[in-house]
């Protein structure tokens, strides 16, 4: 069996290590902080927060505590705030030890497009372009096809480009795989997936 | 110098032009300047370009002032939580520049502290890079951004004493002191003015150098998108 959203989130969970510093992005991304279970890790908030904390009790909503998804939130003994400038700051200055992220597509080179299909509803890039040009390691979180069967895994990306070169591994419902100079390699298969399955749904070179 | 005014049309007074360049702090509708965004409405100034990480939503915020079409162009990392916005963008009538959002908070910020233009790898290899001036570094490509001068910054506090020097409250202070610092003359509303002492000098995130003109009002503070946990989840 594939692994579903919430197995991939707890897989991706695996990848954080006590101590760090990590950014979460929207969609599935979010439920990996439902794993980190005793480890010591910061989230940071790109509007301005680290030591971001669980949606808040109702009645309980703070209009000047949200997230980076605009989202209500709370926050913990340890939070700290800050600015615009300097929340980039510490993403662009390599601070954040990772940020696990959603997307589109992934080439085999590491490039990331996941903000735009031209000829939708554009509605930004956000954070996402300084994140995977700044932090230390980019982990994507997606389903290894669309909904047509598919490929994300590409050998070239076909959207435009969130960052050239910055996806260092990539967790989809078939397995884990990792960029590396040649092509994709596979690290690890989701239970039942055999490596011709996996090599089966991907356009990518597999190495 | 007296920098307290008794309201947002007043403090604006003998600033708005047509066709300038406006900072707007805030994060979604988090942190906006609600009161001076209404008075700019008022003062029916048009073909405005706007730096703001976001656009409003219809009715609140900056959608105010995309629904009286008084905003020629915006300068965004993440609009289109507005149907006019995205109305008014497909037909052509609104201009819409996309920046990264920590190239658009540095921009900010470096036009503040003077500095004209700087180099980041946010984008490299992107539309974002396309037509701007390249450069490597120890081995690393870096594309160069300029720093925004602003004619005005409108920004949003929670105190601030009389002489402008401001506290934020929690993740309200976003773009804030960034969009602040790049205005050649910066309006602040806040909810609470106080007298000078009151504020500890440690704890304050923006010193009133930055701040030319202030004035108290009630905020709306409306929330964009609430979530909440039941009892039983924790």
């Amino acid at each position: 069996m594939p692994w579903d959203r919430n197995q991939m989130a707890e897989r991706a969970a695996q990848e954080l290590e006590d101590g760090m510093y990590v950014n979460l992005g929207i969609g599935i991304p979010t439920l990996v902080a439902n794993y980190v279970g005793d480890k010591d890790i910061t989230l940071q908030s790109e509007n301005g927060m680290l030591g971001m904390g669980p949606f808040p009790f109702e009645g309980e909503e703070d209009p000047d505590l949200i997230n980076a998804g605009k989202q209500t939130i709370t926050e913990l003994r340890r939070t700290s705030y800050f600015d615009s400038a300097q929340s980039f700051g510490m993403i662009r200055g390599g601070k954040i030890a990772a940020a696990i992220l959603g997307a589109m597509e992934v080439s085999e080179k590491g490039d990331l497009a996941n903000w735009m299909i031209p000829g939708k509803l554009v509605k930004g890039m956000g954070g996402a372009m300084d994140l995977v040009a700044g932090v230390g390691r980019v982990i994507v979180i997606m389903d290894h096809t669309n909904k047509h069967g598919d490929s994300k895994l590409l050998k070239e990306c076909t959207l435009p480009l969130t960052g050239k070169g910055v996806v260092d591994r990539i967790i989809t419902n078939l397995g884990v795989l990792d960029v590396t100079d040649g092509g994709l390699k596979v690290v690890e298969l989701a239970p039942g997936v055999s490596q011709e399955d996996l090599v089966a749904a991907t356009e990518a070179m597999i190495v | 110098m007296k920098k307290v005014y008794g309201s947002a049309s007043e403090a604006l007074d003998g600033l708005l032009h047509d066709g300038m360049l406006i900072a707007a702090g805030g994060f979604g509708l988090c942190g906006i300047p609600e009161l001076l965004i209404d008075a700019i409405v008022e003062s029916g100034v048009k073909d405005l370009t706007v730096a703001s990480n976001n656009a409003g939503v219809d009715g609140f915020g900056l959608g105010k002032l995309l629904d009286t079409r008084q905003i020629k162009k915006m300068m965004s990392s993440y609009v289109g939580e507005n149907a006019e916005f995205m109305r008014q963008y497909l037909s052509g009538e609104l201009e819409l520049e996309f920046n990264p959002q920590g190239t658009l908070a540095e921009r900010m910020r470096s036009g503040g502290c003077g500095i004209p233009g700087f180099y980041t790898k946010t984008g490299v290899g992107t539309v974002i890079a396309e037509g701007k001036e390249h450069k490597e570094f120890d081995g690393e490509t870096y594309i160069l951004e300029r720093g925004i001068f602003a004619d005005v910054s409108i920004v949003k506090a929670w105190k601030a004493d009389t002489t402008g020097n401001a506290i934020f409250r929690k993740t309200a202070r976003n773009f804030n002191p960034p969009a602040a610092m790049c205005g050649k003359v910066c309006i602040m509303e806040v909810e609470e003015i106080v007298e000078p002492g009151e504020l500890d000098g440690d704890h304050i995130h923006l010193p009133g150098i930055y701040v030319h003109r202030l004035i108290q009002g009630e905020h709306e503070k409306r929330i964009e998108q609430r979530t909440v946990r039941t009892r039983e989840e924790a």
